[in-house]
């Protein structure tokens, strides 16, 4: 009896050494960086919030907010703020467009492949267009 | 008395006892705030003339978007906690590093709010 069983399959959690070289299907590209973008921008909510408070706060304020993006701010030059301020608009367009997916998928139950496959590079193609429009914007491109 | 349905205590069924959901729920139901605030500031911003300081300040100095930009500041920080939460659980497995984690993101996160809120109720 025993050796008459086959090798069964074994799945593993994917190791850091793996991260490249492992082949996810789109919907799984989407799901890591809707994490992704989620922890970016938790780790930037000061910046956030910091850019919040020097728009509203005065009219001299203000200047100092436009300033920043000009001339820079302190030690950042402005190329590496804008570059950062990229980053937060692209992850927050991708996590809002793939937490609509996750409610949309919630709410029709369109949760076969073929759904998750279409829904997941529309959710990449939407995000990314929409990062390009307002980054070309940002830097002043028209 | 039976001690099969306990919702409490150590002896407490873990399973079916909604301690996730609620989590979830309360993940989506802050989504769904913060998406229609975002379309709603959308609006306001495309609507109306250049956008200057005047402007800009004028919008969140109306009574009824202070009252919905706080609701959404308290949304943010209730969402990315079940966020950050999840994703500590998930890489992170000593139990003293997971928990020093979470009280760092709890930290970081009422702090945010506390700036966000001054910054929007003195304006």
């Amino acid at each position: 009896m025993a050796d008459e069983h086959k090798p069964r399959p074994v799945y593993t959690n994917i190791h850091v050494s793996q991260i490249i070289t492992y082949r996810l299907p789109i919907a799984g590209v989407v799901s890591i960086l809707h994490r992704v973008s989620g922890a970016l921008m938790f780790l930037l909510l000061p910046l956030v919030v910091w850019l919040l408070d020097v728009s509203l706060t005065s009219e001299v304020s203000y200047e100092r907010f436009s300033n920043a993006f000009i001339a820079g701010v302190g030690v950042v030059p402005a190329f590496l703020l804008k570059l950062v301020v990229l980053a937060l608009i692209w992850a927050f367009l991708h996590h809002l467009v793939a937490g609509v997916r996750h409610l949309w998928m919630d709410i029709t139950h369109s949760v076969s492949l073929q759904q998750g496959h279409v829904s997941a590079l529309a959710t990449l193609g939407a995000s990314l267009l929409l990062t390009i429009l307002l980054g070309a914007k940002l830097f002043g491109l028209y | 008395m039976s001690t099969q349905n306990k919702t409490y205590g150590s002896k407490r069924l873990v399973v079916g006892a909604h301690y996730g959901l609620r989590d979830w729920l309360s993940q989506r139901v802050t989504a769904a705030l913060m998406t229609l605030y975002t379309l709603m500031l959308i609006v306001q911003l495309i609507a109306g003339p250049k956008l200057g300081y005047v402007r800009w300040s004028a919008i969140f100095s109306q009574q009824w978007m202070r009252f919905a930009t706080f609701v959404v500041i308290i949304a943010l920080a209730v969402h990315a906690w079940v966020g950050m939460r999840d994703i500590w659980m998930d890489y992170i497995k000593p139990v003293w590093l997971r928990l020093l984690l979470q009280v760092a993101t709890i930290v970081w996160l009422i702090g945010c709010t506390g700036w966000a809120v001054q910054v929007l109720w003195r304006l």
